[in-house]
């Protein structure tokens, strides 16, 4: 290929990499800072629907069934139930944990709503629905205002919660 | 803000997020000749529907929607078609010191291009004015290979 | 066509930075009061569409957590446009004319405080050959207001007046953001930011949002009746777009938002009210024009943009305004419009009138 003044046109370039860098200062809102002053104290504070009575854990500021706010904190132990799990075998960039490691989906003890953690002190293969586990927190002199204070979840060695308690959390 | 509001606000928890890609994008044969033209030296333009000759170039005429594929070469030299003069640059911007955005058209080309010219002075810019291309030494063929236009008339 | 009608409206006060609430919590008691207001219980809505913009708030898939805000289980039949609350409504109006159902919630939400608005904005831009650049939003509409000024269209000093009339205005308005009463020379004594542009030519940075309930036929009349309201019928409204392209647009004219004004059919009878989306004092000049205005129609008694502006949510406010001067009678044929993109490069228009 040519132009009309006879000088050839250059080979076109296909790909272009071309970064896009945006820098936001996020607050995180009225429940979701009651929860994490709750936090920063190794406290787990939950809220409560007034409507519907559920629990919300970490709350958001609102029941999403009734669209009204909570208000109500409840404070909930930091033991749980595993729900449903997955083993990441996949490394990708940024990973802070040695793979392989397992992401938990948790419900607490008290709770309407499972969170999502780390779940560690237990082979891989072991990890099942209805395991009980409980939270291990970081030390208090590096705690922040983030629910990485929780390092990760353990076992608690006791009895495996039936699958009818934990059913509704799927 | 007042201190009252400031006093308010004491205490409230907040982070730094960072929201970054670093997009790769496949940009067809049109661009892609343009860009690879820019690292030359050169810019390119397509004829459009009608004798207009686009630059930058398109695919499709952006009226009549036909597809577009003669590519020609346009001049480095344009005509100031509207402009803004920033005195305090932002941090993205692409000159740190105070400049204008102008859409020039280039000598050759029907429709304009968006990019900075570094005048010194808002005296010196005027709709109409005449500016070249300052080319980067080292190009990569981007955009930013023009790093800027200057005023093409002579110094008052 | 069936017969739809903005029923109730609702938005929050707009303001600089919503420091202490997160986006479910700026919305919830929006929908809330949009919901009660309509007449409506929750569960007799038929549809629900949101607008909004995920680089707003940094997050991928905002849009998702503001339905905690919205009472969305069990699940409910919902959608969501990546731009203003305005062309959500069109959305739901749109759906509403299937047939099957008689009610839709649209809302919209905004929270510019989070990003660096002017930098969020150049997204928006071509990404190959503009974007990489980093033009502000306030620079290229600069450009604009730079070539209209050349045009001979108008000039800094009637931008300033548009500036002092909309911040007048808006004393009226109790979620406006910015209002009160201003010199045209004072405002042309400060610098700009970028020429031809100063403070007082762009819009205020604001967190907000807003909701409208529509219906259809007679669910909307029985609604209005009970509430006491005229129902404010949208009898035309069309969208279109411009080249993406600022190089090879002419910036003094606004072809789509002369064709949407046409196809809505704005010249069919007089417009008392406009309630015109021009971030920018020399686009509600520009738009002025564009949508056949003349000097018998009120424009934006609200104070319009240059007094609140939330992204994705002013839009949705110009239609909630013009629909609540429609319902308390105070205006029988009212004009609504939005825009969207650089330079005014999207617009919708939305007649409303009374019975």
């Amino acid at each position: 290929m040519s132009t009309q003044q006879g000088r050839p046109l250059p080979d076109p370039i296909k790909m272009v990499t071309i970064p896009s860098r945006l820098d936001y200062t996020i607050t995180p809102g009225e429940a979701p800072t009651r929860f994490l002053r709750g936090i920063l104290e190794g406290r787990i504070l939950a809220e409560r629907c007034p409507k519907c009575g559920k629990v919300y854990m970490p709350p958001r500021g609102s029941c999403a069934t009734c669209a009204i706010p909570t208000k109500e904190q409840v404070e909930l132990s930091a033991k749980g139930t595993v729900t449903t799990f997955c083993v990441v075998n996949l490394p990708f960039y940024g990973q802070a944990v040695e793979i392989p490691y397992v992401c938990a989906s948790v419900v607490l003890d008290g709770a309407d709503l499972p969170f999502f953690c780390l779940l560690a002190e237990c082979p891989v293969e072991e990890v099942r629905p209805g395991m009980r586990v409980e939270a291990v927190w970081c030390e208090p002199s590096e705690r922040k205002p983030s629910l990485e204070n929780i390092r990760y979840m353990k076992p608690t060695g006791e009895p495996d919660a039936t699958y009818e308690s934990f059913k509704e959390h799927l | 803000m007042g201190q009252d509001k400031l006093k308010h606000y004491e205490g409230v928890l907040s982070a730094v997020h960072t929201l970054e890609y670093p997009y790769t994008r496949s940009v067809g044969r049109v661009i892609g000749t343009f860009l690879a033209g820019l690292r030359e030296g050169r810019i390119l333009g397509i004829r459009g529907a009608g004798g207009s000759v686009l630059v930058p170039p398109s695919e499709y005429d952006p009226v009549t929607t036909e597809s577009l594929t003669e590519m020609l070469d346009v001049g480095d030299t344009g005509v100031v078609t509207t402009w803004s003069w920033v005195e305090a640059p932002r941090a993205k911007h692409p000159l740190q010191k105070p400049f204008a955005w102008a859409l020039v058209k280039l000598d050759g080309a029907t429709t304009s291009l968006l990019h900075a010219v570094d005048a010194g002075d808002e005296k010196r810019m005027k709709t109409g004015m005449r500016v070249r291309v300052r080319w980067r030494a080292e190009r990569k063929g981007g955009i930013s290979d023009i790093e800027c236009f200057e005023p093409a008339e002579a110094k008052s | 066509m069936r017969e739809v009608a903005v029923v109730s409206f609702a938005q929050a006060r707009s303001v600089r930075r919503d420091i202490l609430r997160n986006e479910v919590e700026i919305l919830m008691p929006v929908v809330a009061e949009v919901v009660a207001a309509s007449g409506l219980s929750r569960d007799r809505i038929g549809f629900t569409v949101s607008g909004s913009c995920d680089y707003l708030a940094g997050v991928p898939f905002s849009f998702v957590m503001a339905l905690d805000g919205v009472g969305a289980w069990p699940p409910i039949e919902e959608s969501h446009v990546e731009m203003d609350g305005a062309w959500a409504m069109a959305e739901a109006f749109t759906r509403l004319q299937h047939g099957d159902i008689d009610s839709a919630l649209v809302f919209c939400f905004g929270k510019s405080s989070v990003g660096d608005l002017p930098d969020v904005l150049t997204l928006q831009l071509d990404p190959y050959l503009v974007a990489p650049l980093w033009p502000d939003s306030i620079s290229v509409a600069a450009l604009q207001a730079r070539a209209m000024i050349d045009a001979g269209l108008t000039s800094e000093r009637e931008m300033a007046e548009v500036a002092v009339r909309s911040r007048r205005d808006a004393r009226q308005n109790p979620y406006a953001q910015l209002s009160g009463d201003f010199s045209v020379d004072a405002l042309l004594a400060e610098p700009c930011i970028s020429s031809p542009l100063r403070r007082h030519d762009c819009p205020p940075i604001s967190d907000g949002a807003a909701a409208i309930v529509l219906a259809a036929g007679d669910v909307a009349r029985g609604l209005c009746e009970k509430n006491g309201r005229t129902p404010a019928w949208i009898r035309g409204l069309d969208h279109r777009v411009d080249a993406q392209n600022l190089g090879v647009r002419d910036l003094t004219k606004c072809p789509s938002a002369r064709i949407a004004a046409e196809k809505a059919g704005v010249s069919a009878a007089p417009i008392d009210v406009a309630e015109i989306y021009a971030p920018f004092t020399h686009q509600e000049i520009l738009l002025r024009r564009e949508l056949g205005l003349d000097s018998k129609t009120r424009i934006n008694p609200s104070g319009g943009a240059l007094a609140a502006n939330p992204m994705m949510v002013a839009g949705l406010i110009r239609i909630g305004e013009a629909a609540s001067r429609v319902h308390k009678g105070e205006a029988r044929r009212a004009l609504a419009h939005a825009t969207a993109g650089p330079c005014l490069q999207q617009n919708l228009v939305c007649i409303l009138e009374g019975e």
